[in-house]
């Protein structure tokens, strides 16, 4: 399944400093389903992970999503009393309160998520299982708990420099359902809501959101936007009419320029998605991109309509580590968790596959002895040669 | 006749100051902080008191705000030693004048403010002793901002004297050695101190201190004391207790704040009693000039930054609704155009982004004789679409362009937010003439001044209009 940005049309951008954000306006809000922020009380949050062991979070905010059969109430999406259940402190004893899952059915027709937390999750648990095949690689902690424990640094959006002013300054379109977030013209987020209603409630949350180590050095060094308008050739002016007429142009022209050129890698046809919940008509799915080296990749998650209009869609910018990473062990899970397979479709030795790993904060899921073996092997400088067709003899060191 | 580059540079730097004297009250605004318009100001003081001291007093003589009156007689008076006795006098005259326009509680916290500094010079002490002459109600006063006035009278040297049957030394400096006061006021002063009943005869502010003094609630206070209220307090209690203002009192910018800070509801309920006023106000301001600016159109911002800040909740909208009353007013045929392309002029509030260009375009189509933009020039869907078509205007579909410069359609840009980044009001095109503008009052003025900004009358034109501003401004005193 893809999807794209069908549906919502571009507005000119409004930067501010290092920051643009590019509106993104619906011509009518998607019917069914909507937002709504829920504020916890206490920030701090418990993954029980099932296997005795536990996963803290601290959750700054969280969305609740509603299906409904007739048209949605005018009323505002903020702190709808229908959450009371969901909102009402916990007993002064308990502090903490466990949730079993990120994505979790918070009535019968809602279903409460935390922002871009169910996608960082994918990103992780990507691989999470581990390898399925006890090769003799692998330390016995690999086979047993997967890649565990798991962790990635984001940034919050307040420590991105710049953003929080840029939010507060953006004047906010009629009709707009969704912004995408550009720091230094590098697209960091898009965010897309299903109702204009719920994106005037919710744009301030943009700041509490996570943002990749890329985006936050983007913004410490706070280069300024650049200049994309193409301006107005006046050479062609001849009345005020012509005038009208080229302002409506170089209109249409922002909106192709921005969707085909400035966010044209925010969907990866490559990448893989994958369901996590369905409700009525609406899916909610996370998608991963296909994890290619030195080009943008965004993992995100998304609610879907039946007819593949998006109502809610938030990404995540991923970090060149973090790419490096997904990229290790894509080519890792290809080939059953066989290094020598692995590193042969990848035309490197094992040895510098096993040293990646390593590099790459994986270096504890080997074994030690295979890996002090292949450190070793790397230090005589051992090049990648072909193995000798037919392949499947004992590969060439 | 020649112009010199430098002669150029003077008049943006003039205008420039100008501007901001006008805007920036150092206060927060909706897109820089408090801190930065500060400094930014005090930079821009600096620079013109010390480049062009003439100008810097001449500003005294136009439409800045008190917030910069305040400062730019506090600089003049710091560095009198600087200029000869001539022009001393002359600036002196203008202070004079400008002291007497200011409200006494701004003077006197400048005085405050030069005693602290040191700044006791001769001409500080003679200005300082005339104003305090000149003031209407001596023992008022001296009631009202007891430690301003004894404070000011022991900086600048001044004799309590004869005012208030000599009763106004012992007042101030011994209260305690006077058994019974014969000066009415000054009698009810001493007996508020232990009777309650009295404190109601006093000055609002007065009488707030003993209110607490001898506790009184609130409710009963504010219900007393309502008659002795000056103007903006009973204004300001009236707002925020949500009682029904006097708004034939009230002038046309204050009465815009006063309509847009109601709720939609109460503002359709009382739609006729508001816009009576506000067409009341705008004629009496229009006066003479009344009807005789032709054809106008205006582009009037509503976005979601006419929101203003904290400080100044509101202030570009109210003052893009006050102008264009006023415009109303002016006009012969007038077409209001809101950039979010609302027409219930009551009913605004601040929403949705600035698309200034496709409004400007929306109102050369109607083909005005005079274009007015208020808007503070972040022009953003999309940026620079206003700074075009206001380029290819000018250099090719004004049907004036052709003549040599007489161009038929009159563009003025008013803007009434103080940019801190770029020392003045942002511009939208540099064809276009833009003004600072704090109250729409000030638009007619205002308009004649954005000429200058314009480059194309220089820097004699310009002087020679500070020159008549300030003969105007001093003959008055």
């Amino acid at each position: 399944m893809t999807f794209g940005l069908d549906g919502l049309r571009t507005r000119p951008a409004q930067t501010w400093g290092s920051i643009r954000l590019v509106p993104l306006v619906r011509d009518e809000p998607v019917p069914g389903l909507r937002l709504h922020r829920v504020a916890y009380d206490e920030p701090i949050s418990v993954v029980d992970v099932g296997d005795g062991s536990s996963y803290t979070s601290y959750i700054p905010h969280a969305f609740v999503a509603t299906w409904r059969d007739g048209d949605e109430l005018p009323a505002a999406s903020y702190g709808a009393r229908l959450l009371e259940r969901d909102t009402a402190p916990a007993p002064e004893r308990m502090p903490i309160r466990t949730t079993k899952r990120m994505a979790r059915k918070a009535g019968k027709d809602r279903l409460r998520f935390l922002p871009l937390h169910l996608a960082v999750e994918g990103y992780l648990a990507l691989h999470f299982g581990g390898p399925t095949i006890a090769w003799e690689e692998w330390s016995r902690k690999a086979v047993a708990q997967g890649l565990s424990p798991r962790a990635e640094a984001a940034y919050l959006g307040r420590q991105v420099r710049g953003l929080e002013d840029a939010l507060r300054i953006f004047e906010i379109h009629p009709g707009q359902c969704g912004v995408l977030v550009y720091v230094a013209d590098a697209l960091a987020s898009a965010f897309v809501v299903p109702h204009p209603d719920d994106y005037r409630a919710l744009h301030a949350t943009l700041v509490e959101d996570m943002y990749g180590e890329l985006i936050y050095i983007h913004g410490l060094l706070g280069a300024r936007t650049g200049d994309v308008s193409a301006g107005i050739d006046d050479s062609r002016i001849g009345s005020l009419a012509d005038l009208r007429a080229a302002a409506v142009r170089g209109r249409a022209e922002w909106a192709v320029f921005h969707d085909e050129v400035m966010a044209r890698r925010l969907f990866d046809e490559k990448g893989t998605h994958r369901h996590v919940q369905r409700l009525r008509d609406f899916h909610l799915t996370r998608f991963l991109p296909s994890f290619e080296l030195k080009r943008e990749n965004h993992i995100g998650e998304a609610i879907v309509d039946g007819d593949a209009r998006v109502a809610y869609l938030k990404t995540f910018r991923l970090s060149d580590g973090q790419i490096r990473r997904g990229h290790l062990l894509t080519w890792l899970a290809k080939h059953r968790w066989r290094l020598r397979d692995a590193a042969a479709a990848m035309r490197v030795t094992e040895a510098n596959l096993a040293l990646r790993l390593e590099r790459s904060g994986f270096g504890y899921l080997l074994r030690q002895d295979v890996l002090d073996h292949y450190r070793a092997q790397a230090a005589r400088g051992e090049t990648f040669r072909p193995p000798d067709p037919p392949s499947g003899g004992p590969a060439v060191t | 006749m020649t112009e010199t580059f430098a002669d150029l540079i003077a008049c943006e730097d003039a205008l420039m100051f100008v501007n901001a004297a006008i805007t920036s009250t150092g206060q927060r605004e909706f897109h820089h902080e408090e801190g930065e318009q500060r400094l930014s100001l005090g930079f821009l003081h600096e620079y013109v008191l010390e480049n062009y001291r003439d100008l810097y007093a001449a500003s005294l003589a136009l439409n800045v705000n008190d917030h910069n009156a305040v400062l730019i007689v506090r600089n003049l008076l710091l560095r009198a030693g600087d200029v000869d006795v001539e022009r001393r006098r002359r600036e002196g005259r203008l202070i004079a004048r400008r002291l007497g326009l200011l409200p006494p509680q701004r003077v006197y916290r400048l005085f405050r403010d030069l005693r602290r500094r040191g700044v006791n010079n001769r001409r500080t002490r003679a200005i300082m002793r005339e104003w305090m002459a000149g003031r209407p109600d001596p023992a008022f006063d001296a009631v009202k901002y007891r430690d301003a006035v004894k404070g000011a009278m022991r900086h600048a040297h001044v004799r309590p004297g004869a005012a208030a049957d000599g009763e106004l030394g012992p007042f101030l400096f011994a209260p305690r050695t006077v058994k019974r006061f014969a000066t009415p006021i000054f009698e009810t002063w001493r007996r508020a101190h232990y009777e309650r009943e009295a404190l109601y005869e006093l000055p609002y502010t007065v009488a707030e201190g003993f209110a607490a003094k001898h506790k009184v609630p609130r409710a009963v206070f504010a219900e007393r004391i309502e008659s002795k209220m000056t103007r903006l307090e009973r204004l300001r209690l009236q707002e925020s207790t949500g009682a029904a203002a006097d708004l034939g009192a009230m002038p046309l910018t204050r009465l815009a704040t006063y309509a847009l800070s109601l709720s939609l509801d109460d503002r359709a309920r009382r739609r006729a009693e508001l816009t009576e006023a506000l067409r009341t106000s705008a004629r009496r301001i229009a006066g003479a000039a009344r009807g005789s600016w032709g054809r106008v159109a205006a582009v009037l911002d509503d976005s979601h930054s006419t929101s203003g800040s904290g400080r100044k909740r509101r202030r570009p909208l109210a003052v893009a609704l006050a102008a264009s009353y006023l415009l109303e007013a002016l006009a012969k045929e007038y077409t209001p155009l809101w950039t979010s392309g609302r027409t219930d002029e009551l009913l605004l509030y601040p929403f949705g982004p600035t698309p200034l260009g496709e409004r400007i375009i929306d109102a050369l189509e109607t083909g005005p004789e005079r274009l007015i933009i208020v808007s503070d020039g972040w022009d953003n869907a999309p940026p620079g679409l206003a700074a075009d078509v206001l380029r290819i205007w000018r250099s090719r579909l004004d049907p004036g362009h052709r003549y040599g410069g007489a161009q038929r359609v009159q563009i003025t840009h008013l803007n009434p937010v103080y940019d801190a980044d770029d020392f003045d009001v942002r511009r939208l095109a540099p064809t276009v003439p833009t003004a600072g503008i704090r109250d729409a009052e000030d638009l007619p003025t205002l308009v004649e001044l954005a000429r200058f900004a314009e480059g194309r009358v220089g820097l004699p034109a310009l002087q020679a209009h500070l020159d008549e501003r300030t003969a105007r401004f001093l003959e008055h005193s």
